[in-house]
């Protein structure tokens, strides 16, 4: 009865009442799509690169290898020579390796040289393989296959033409030997989406008439007759590396770390993942602390909307102490008002994140290659469901205390 | 029954009420007449328990409610007293059934000598419309929320009925057809009837008149 009795009086008051829900509603809803971003961020950058074993690099900070290699972000600060590749890529414990050449740029994009193995073993958000959408793969030297976003910024289609520029942010470029797309790649969420990818030789042929940064003046040679020089590289800048037994993982590793003619680094791709994102957390934490607040705000809002009916409410107060109700008996309703709104609020909250899923889950994942897991809740966002109708409970007291004390003054007698 | 008494506000030093005897019998109705500000609602809240008396015996059927803690007198003002207010007496978004079942929920004795139909049976004797226990009671016209608070004070039949000026919200007409219900009604259960009003002309129905006056004195600091 008591309940029925609250329930009727939140809805006697339905505008009120029915705002401060929305508001609990919506700062739920916040911090559980915060939530979702949050785990589904971690989880699609956890998911970049699968299935590969080994990073390969010269010696740096596994974070740093991982970033350059993985993320094209920052610089390698060394080569590996072809000869050390070869050196690994003989090894027995080797299943595959996938050279990587960088360096080159297209417009905001990094060029990558590499094999048509990239292909066939880079793997992402759990093994799945990349797809060429339109077009083809690497086939002729002058082929470049571009990622989702590159092809979506620039406005490129296949077969339109890719001059490559020298270095990153420059102005010389490689114009005497123009590329052409060859095809897309499906968007994946991961860097490749804002790659150039051309064959390891191409990267060779571009450079045939610089030395040392820059084009020797004078010298261009026909693009015919490039195509007949033998472009075996001289150096990578890394490479993925797949072992044939997990077991084997840590012996390679040791062994590269350990190469004698030349300092080198191989990483466990998972393990500097961890750690690159120890790093990325923070901004994590500041956003999940932004949303809590807001959660604090609507919880606010709800103590000042209990606070403002307490005068109204005085006379209904004297009703039930004339009843023969306690002043703890009031306390008791008004916190359990104060719940049942939070409840609402809360459901209603998680039936709006559900409904923003379903409607916004295909646009996040083809604009920013995020997926968003749509599941039964998680113990975590029950928890949080069921912290917000706490601290309702707990910020209700405080009117609630003071409808305590008035009730004990008015007693039977409020004039109105 | 009163005796002896001695009441002041706490914090509020510029009104007291003392008063030395007075009593009702059971079974008796009693019309409390007084001037607004008087006292009135002061005694009214010392009769129910809602606040104490410094000094002196405030006994309703046999229990001196100075000897009972706050929870306990909350407790016995729902088991065996029936209040009715001005106006306003009623919670507008409960249905007229919760209304009128409401003291119920604190008194489980009465809850236990109240019938499963009582509350149909006493609006249809009070001369509410059949099938008005849905309703929600803020629907109501003032005169039809006042029978609804006759039927909440004597759902249970508590022994004593405490009314504050039920009747001023109602015209004259009206008043008397209230009064002829209210009366019909405890005559059935046997209850007391406590009324304070400040109107001397309802007089005629009741066993006894007091001025309160008469049986107390107030004292009130010079503003």
């Amino acid at each position: 009865m008591i309940l029925r009795l609250a329930l009727g009086s939140l809805l006697a008051r339905a505008l009120t009442v029915g705002m401060t829900i929305l508001a609990i509603a919506l700062s739920v809803a916040l911090f559980l799509s915060v939530e979702k971003i949050r785990t589904g961020a971690r989880a699609s950058f956890a998911d970049t690169i699968s299935g590969t074993d080994l990073i390969l690099g010269a010696r740096s900070g596994s974070v740093q290898l991982l970033l350059y290699s993985v993320f094209r972000i920052g610089n390698a600060t060394n080569n590996v020579t072809w000869q050390s590749y070869q050196d690994i890529a003989s090894r027995k414990e080797v299943d595959w390796i996938v050279p990587i050449s960088l360096g080159d740029s297209h417009r905001q994009f990094r060029v990558m040289g590499t094999t048509q193995a990239f292909f066939e073993h880079y793997r992402y958000r759990g093994g799945r393989p990349l797809e060429i959408g339109q077009g083809h793969g690497l086939k002729d030297l002058y082929d470049a296959v571009i990622g989702a976003e590159v092809a979506a910024t620039l406005g490129y289609a296949v077969g339109d033409p890719i001059v490559v520029s020298h270095g990153l942010a420059s102005f010389s470029e490689h114009d005497d030997q123009p590329f052409r797309v060859a095809g897309i790649i499906g968007r994946t969420g991961t860097p490749v989406d804002r790659t150039v990818i051309v064959s390891l030789a191409a990267i060779e042929a571009v450079h045939v008439d610089w030395r040392s940064g820059a084009q020797i003046p004078g010298q261009a040679t026909p693009v015919d007759r490039i195509r007949q020089m033998d472009l075996t590289p001289t150096a990578i800048t890394a490479a993925l590396v797949g072992v044939k037994s997990r077991l084997q993982i840590f012996g390679l590793q040791r062994w590269i770390n350990e190469y004698p003619e030349e300092p080198l680094l191989a990483i466990l791709p998972g393990v500097a993942l961890q750690e690159l994102w120890q790093i990325v957390g923070v901004a994590e934490s500041a956003l999940v602390a932004v949303s809590a607040m807001v959660v604090v705000t609507a919880l606010l809002g709800l103590m000042a909307m209990i606070f403002s009916s307490l005068n109204e409410r005085r006379r209904e107060m004297a009703i039930w102490r004339a009843m023969g109700a306690r002043p703890a008996t009031i306390l008791g309703l008004l916190v359990l008002e104060a719940a049942l709104m939070a409840a609402i609020g809360a459901v209603l909250g998680l039936a709006l994140l559900y409904a923003g899923l379903v409607i916004a889950r295909p646009l996040v994942d083809s604009a920013f290659g995020l997926w968003l897991p749509i599941g039964l809740p998680t113990a975590r966002e029950l928890s949080v469901l069921a912290a917000v109708i706490g601290a309702a409970a707990i910020s209700s007291l405080l009117p609630a205390l003071r409808a305590y004390r008035l009730s004990l003054a008015d007693g039977m007698m409020v004039r109105i | 029954m009163l005796q002896d008494l001695r009441f002041t506000w706490p914090g509020r030093a510029s009104f007291g009420l003392s008063v030395p005897e007075f009593w009702i019998g059971q079974g008796q109705s009693v019309l409390l007449l007084g001037e607004s500000g008087s006292g009135k609602s002061t005694l009214l809240s010392l009769i129910c328990g809602i606040v104490t008396a410094d000094r002196g015996r405030v006994e309703v059927g046999g229990c001196d409610l100075s000897t009972l803690g706050a929870g306990a007198r909350d407790r016995f003002r729902a088991e065996r007293i029936g209040v009715i207010f001005q106006q306003f007496n009623l919670l507008p978004y409960a249905s007229v059934a919760d209304n009128i079942q409401l003291p119920l929920r604190f008194a489980p004795e009465r809850r236990n000598r109240a019938a499963p139909e009582e509350a149909a049976a006493l609006c249809a004797a009070l001369g509410l419309p059949e099938g008005i226990t849905g309703t929600t009671a803020g629907r109501l016209s003032v005169g039809q929320q006042q029978r609804v608070a006759v039927a909440r004070a004597l759902i249970g039949q508590p022994p004593l009925i405490v009314a504050d000026e039920p009747t001023s919200a109602l015209d004259a007409a009206a008043q008397d057809s209230f009064l002829g219900l209210l009366f019909d009604q405890i005559a059935a259960t046997g209850a007391s009837l406590l009324m304070v009003s400040h109107d001397e002309r309802l007089g005629a129905r009741f066993d006894r008149v007091l001025r309160l006056a008469d049986i107390a004195s107030t004292e009130r600091a010079v503003a």
